[in-house]
């Protein structure tokens, strides 16, 4: 991490003169907490956050730690329920005396755990999709994760582009599909989109060709957008192939940017486009790309380690993480207060998520270039070229 | 008329996995009194057991045919282990046992297999056949025939064997069933094998069109359960029918009237019938001798 001697000192003397005036921070360890849904129905988010926090922070550790100091790390699983999540962020405050979190798996354990970090003034990085959780700003808390405004503004601008005007809307009913829904229809007006006609499906559903033979028959749709997630959005295209409306360009939003959505779906996913990380095609991203080298290296290390594929998910927990280990290098301190106004002066951070920059009004700090474009073509993702 | 056999075809197809489901449903009713909410998890294990041992390199109707036997397997196991030890106990007691083994399938499903959604190839290809203007695709059709032969396969069964007539005396009475020398005990082994395998058959069917997870028998057993209970409980026919008729309200409802409404309308039209024939469309008739 850091390898210049006067500045391993500098922060090693700022870590003792802390360590003489603070008796919390006396056992050596900087204690960081992490909630997440390891188990249920958001596993396949809260599994790879948990495999990459413990992956780079032993990696962390290895290399010395924060100024010298080990990092504790403290997990506990919700199992996606937010009375759980509640309770285990009291604990972490409570009981385990963390000075910062990295967790919150879902918008609903998040917003769950948001009041008890408030309270006990201890910055909260969360990694849940929704703007909810820094719009309005709460002081302590922040975010990695892309909101779902920016996801229907990139696919409105590639619509602007292509010049459509006219798009038809069918959308999850779980809480995803349905923020991302409401957070659509909002800026439509702003791109000059007119949403001609909506449907929705359950998140267990396992047939929608009800649903999109209804848009087939609505005349003057120049495009679909299709916001959901899990294994909905794959049934969703799947049938689009098969009412035979491929004519019509289909967009996914970046809730199934993962490779198992390209295996699902099946020869069905040609040609459907979404937003996504800069992770999912780390590989094909231009070397002048400044994240290039963050993606990559992440992707190997997560799969070098966990065997499984990358997924976005596990990539916010690494921008989490840095951003907050950062933070405190900056801070020369492990006082909750000190790192959350280094948290939030963040910046030009590179990470998997896109280059963050935060302010006292923005905590999350990405704008619209952190999402790039995405076509699927040959059961593979490729970059689509600006303005086409 | 095109979207009118879209929806139909659909609704049919949807239905005739709750059908699936449904028959499992009223199979182990009639043996023993208990709805096994298990039966969602059959399945589950018909489709992930197939996914996992395919891609373990066995073609796919060996795997099919593991999936089926590891299936009743375990449906003999929460027979043995689970029910037969309970016997005697109310058929409260017994319904939240199959909720306790039903989450416990469910979370040995996430640790053996994993938390991933699988798919399984189509078994005649992905391009849609064109009927009368709809695109349907062709699993449909594996679907439609394979639960007709099930239930004509369990119709001959229960009318033309006589270990059919003995699970049809055990339904009616099983006291008497009993006195005349029928083992009940073998004939309700017999249901929850039946029953996890039809369970199973369904998940590997519909696998190609609903992709499978760990999770996905609880929402199964919610539908069939309903289906079971439109068509009237302990009716095979009823379950049938009842499943068609829930899928076919869901297609239509999502088509004609509103998605978001869908499953708000079909459970109204559950209440509505069952408000009117609190026994189901083709339930026995409870009568009390004075």
């Amino acid at each position: 991490m850091i390898s210049s001697t006067p500045l391993k000192c500098l922060v090693a003397a700022g870590a003792w003169a802390l360590l003489a005036t603070t008796s919390a921070l006396a056992q050596g360890t900087v204690k960081i907490g992490s909630v997440l849904s390891v188990t249920g129905p958001a596993s396949f988010l809260g599994e790879p956050e948990d495999k990459t926090l413990k992956m780079y922070v032993e990696k962390i550790n290895a290399a010395g730690g924060i100024g010298g100091k080990k990092i504790e790390l403290v997990i506990y699983d919700d199992g996606g329920d937010a009375n759980k999540a509640r309770t285990f962020a009291t604990r972490l405050i409570e009981d385990d005396k963390v000075v910062a979190m990295v967790g919150g798996s879902t918008t609903g354990t998040t917003m769950a755990m948001v009041p008890v970090f408030e309270e006990a003034q201890v910055p909260f990085i969360s990694l849940a999709g929704a703007i909810e959780v820094i719009d309005p700003v709460r002081k302590y808390i922040f975010k990695t994760p892309h909101t779902d405004k920016m996801a229907c503004e990139k696919i409105f601008e590639n619509l602007k582009q292509r010049n459509f005007t006219k798009i038809a809307m069918i959308s999850g009913t779980d809480g995803f599909g349905a923020s991302m829904r409401a957070q659509c229809v909002k800026v439509a007006p702003t791109y000059n989109v007119q949403i001609v006609t909506e449907e929705t499906y359950g998140p267990r559903d396992s047939d929608m060709t009800s649903q999109l033979t209804k848009i087939k028959n609505t005349a003057g749709i120049q495009a679909v957008i299709n916001p959901g997630f899990g294994q909905g959005p794959a049934i969703v295209t799947r049938n689009y192939a098969q009412l035979g409306m491929t004519a019509t360009p289909f967009y996914q939003s970046h809730g199934v940017a993962s490779k198992s959505f390209i295996d699902l779906a099946g020869a069905a996913a040609e040609g459907v486009r979404l937003p996504a990380a800069a992770l999912l095609v780390g590989d094909k991203l231009p070397d002048s790309d400044p994240q290039k080298k963050v993606v990559v290296d992440y992707k190997k290390t997560y799969e070098d380690t966990a065997k499984q594929p990358v997924s976005t998910f596990g990539g916010h927990a690494y921008d989490g993480l840095f951003i907050l280990v950062e933070a405190m290098k900056r801070a020369n301190s492990t006082d909750p207060k000190k790192t959350r106004d280094e948290i939030e002066k963040t910046k030009g951070f590179v990470g998997t998520g896109g280059i963050v920059t935060m302010s006292p009004t923005d905590h999350l700090g990405l704008d619209l270039t952190a999402f790039k474009m995405l076509e699927v073509k040959n059961g593979d993702w490729t970059l689509v070229t600006p303005g086409s | 008329m095109s979207e009118f056999v879209q929806f139909l075809m659909s609704g049919l197809t949807v239905g005739a996995v709750y059908a699936l489901v449904a028959l499992g449903f009223t199979l182990v009713y009639n043996a023993s009194d208990v709805v096994n909410f298990a039966q969602g998890e059959f399945v589950m294990l018909g489709g992930m057991v197939t996914v996992f041992a395919s891609a373990a390199g066995a073609p796919l109707p060996l795997a099919a045919l593991i999936a089926i036997g590891a299936a009743i397997v375990v449906g003999l196991m929460l027979y043995w282990f689970a029910i037969a030890p309970a016997r005697g106990a109310s058929a409260v007691t017994l319904i939240i046992i199959t909720i306790g083994a039903s989450i416990l399938l469910r979370g040995a499903a996430q640790i053996v297999f994993d938390k991933q959604f699988h798919k399984l190839p189509s078994f005649s290809g992905d391009a849609p056949v064109n009927l009368l203007g709809a695109a349907v695709q062709p699993q449909s059709f594996w679907v439609l025939g394979g639960t007709a032969v099930i239930v004509l396969a369990l119709y001959l069964f229960l009318e033309r064997t006589l270990m059919g007539k003995a699970v049809l005396a055990t339904a009616a009475n099983r006291l008497a069933a009993q006195l005349v020398g029928i083992n009940t005990a073998t004939v309700m082994a017999l249901a929850f094998g039946g029953s996890a395998a039809i369970g199973a058959i369904a998940g590997i069917l519909i696998t190609p069109i609903t992709l499978t997870s760990y999770d996905v028998g609880t929402l199964l057993a919610l539908k069939g359960f309903a289906a079971a209970m439109l068509g009237g409980m302990g009716n095979p026919l009823g379950a049938v029918a009842g499943g068609l008729l829930l899928g076919l309200l869901e297609s239509f409802g999502a088509g004609y009237l509103s998605s978001t409404y869908k499953d708000a309308f079909a459970f109204l039209v559950i209440l509505g019938v069952l408000f009117a024939a609190p026994q189901g469309l083709f339930g026995r008739r409870a009568v009390n001798r004075v």
